[in-house]
């Protein structure tokens, strides 16, 4: 009976995980219908600006959770075939180019929290992962997450999402080749010099059922969605104000894409900004309605995401400032060449 | 009575971790006495690479993410 247990749960829960995709595609298909029918409730219709505001929320707040619910609990599943611990053993002494795109690519599928990023830092380090194939980890991993992927598909499609995932992929690699050709371990603070490599011990992970993953999906949901969904609906809240009411090609003079300056700001402006691609994208795609460029409004995504200052202290206590400045430089350079790159291709 | 350190620089997921290990204590009754470890150095001593980490008298547990409720009631 104990033996048999475990995969009649599995059978359970693949009957429960199909059962779900089903009704899934069906709602998701039935969204602007539904949207139509509760503005109708109050007597609106979409040509007036308030209709037009409340369609926008009340079509895209379900369809950016659902798909926010859908993409994430995927990425717990697969997050589970990965470790901090494994993905430092495939870095450890891989040197050149192959090991930033390495790097780069683990960082998608690693669980990771930037509230770790200097234990991870000096984890990495100390096993002999070289510093730039380290960097491109570190950028790569906040930056390229399924929560921007999934916001991206829903609200431009998949050829933006795509184009957000190499390019963001991109700035990962070429940060991390730059700052590895600098040479810049001599900029570590002295007390991460010091730990010795082999002092971290290897983790025992115990064996998961796929039981275990899919639950493990499902806490990953819980605990994303359960963080973003406030910022998503303050996102969409806005840009339904946005939609509604800011005049059409009003962002087009200071946000558009022959405003050549516009890329560099947008960087700049996203610095001291700290918050999550969830509350940002509904925003900008509001903005873009409006007239903004592409490129420019992703490249203050990026930025608010990638080059946050909250992020910059806490490596600061890991890194002196030399290498902080070098590190904000180059990854700033990487976001402008993606901004004027989308601008320029769409 | 249990010697529980919860390493982590301070995000929301020690702290929840912390409140998490405290209210399973509670409800079982064990004696725990719970302190953090916020400092870097010490947190990399014990060879941790994400946070939070459990500690549970001298010997690592868990790291990574606030573990699950069903985890922390095995331990105690």
């Amino acid at each position: 009976m104990s033996e048999l247990r475990p995969q009649k749960s599995v059978v359970i829960w693949l009957a429960g995980v199909a059962v779900t995709v089903v009704v899934w595609f069906l709602i998701y298909g039935q969204l602007v219908g539904i949207a139509n029918w509760i503005i109708s409730i109050f007597g609106l219709s979409r040509e007036s600006q308030l209709g037009e505001a409340l369609h926008f929320f009340f079509y895209d707040t379900p369809k950016v959770l659902m798909l926010l619910v859908g993409v994430v609990f995927i990425m717990g599943v697969i997050q589970t075939f990965f470790s901090p611990e494994k993905t430092r053993a495939l870095l450890s002494g891989r040197n050149g180019g192959a090991g930033n795109i390495l790097a780069a690519l683990l960082g998608i599928v690693t669980p990771f929290c930037s509230c770790s990023a200097v234990p991870l830092f000096i984890g990495f380090l100390s096993a002999g992962v070289p510093l730039g194939v380290t960097f491109s980890f570190l950028i790569s991993a906040p930056m390229v997450n399924e929560v921007a992927l999934a916001l991206l598909f829903g609200m431009f499609g998949w050829k933006v999402a795509a184009l957000y995932l190499g390019l963001g992929l991109g700035v990962a690699i070429f940060a991390g080749i730059v700052i590895g050709r600098l040479k810049m371990e001599r900029y570590l603070e002295d007390w991460v010099q010091k730990i010795q490599a082999g002092h971290l011990r290897p983790e025992q992970r115990e064996q998961l059922s796929w039981v275990d993953r899919f639950e493990s999906g499902v806490h990953h949901v819980k605990e994303i969605v359960g963080k973003v969904w406030p910022y998503v609906m303050v996102g969409i809240g806005l840009g339904a104000g946005i939609h509604g009411y800011v005049p059409q090609d009003f962002m087009a003079s200071f946000m558009g894409a022959d405003v050549w300056w516009g890329v560099p700001v947008a960087v700049v402006l996203g610095v001291p900004m700290y918050t999550n691609a969830a509350g940002i994208i509904p925003i900008v795609e509001a903005l873009i309605g409006k007239g903004a460029a592409l490129g420019t409004v992703l490249a203050f995504m990026m930025s608010v995401i990638a080059l946050s200052a909250p992020e910059m202290i806490i490596l600061r206590k890991a890194l002196k400032p030399q290498l902080i400045a070098v590190f904000a430089g180059v990854v700033a350079t990487g976001i402008m060449i993606v901004g004027f790159v989308f601008n320029w291709l769409l | 009575m249990k010697q529980i350190k919860i390493l982590g620089t301070g995000c929301a997921n020690c702290i929840n971790t912390m409140k998490m290990v405290q209210e399973v204590a509670a409800s079982k009754g064990v004696e725990i006495q719970v302190e953090k470890v916020e400092d870097l150095p010490s947190i990399m001593g014990y060879g941790v690479m994400s946070t939070p980490g459990v500690v549970i008298d001298g010997v690592l547990v868990h790291s990574g993410g606030v573990p699950l409720r069903s985890k922390v009631e095995s331990w105690l």
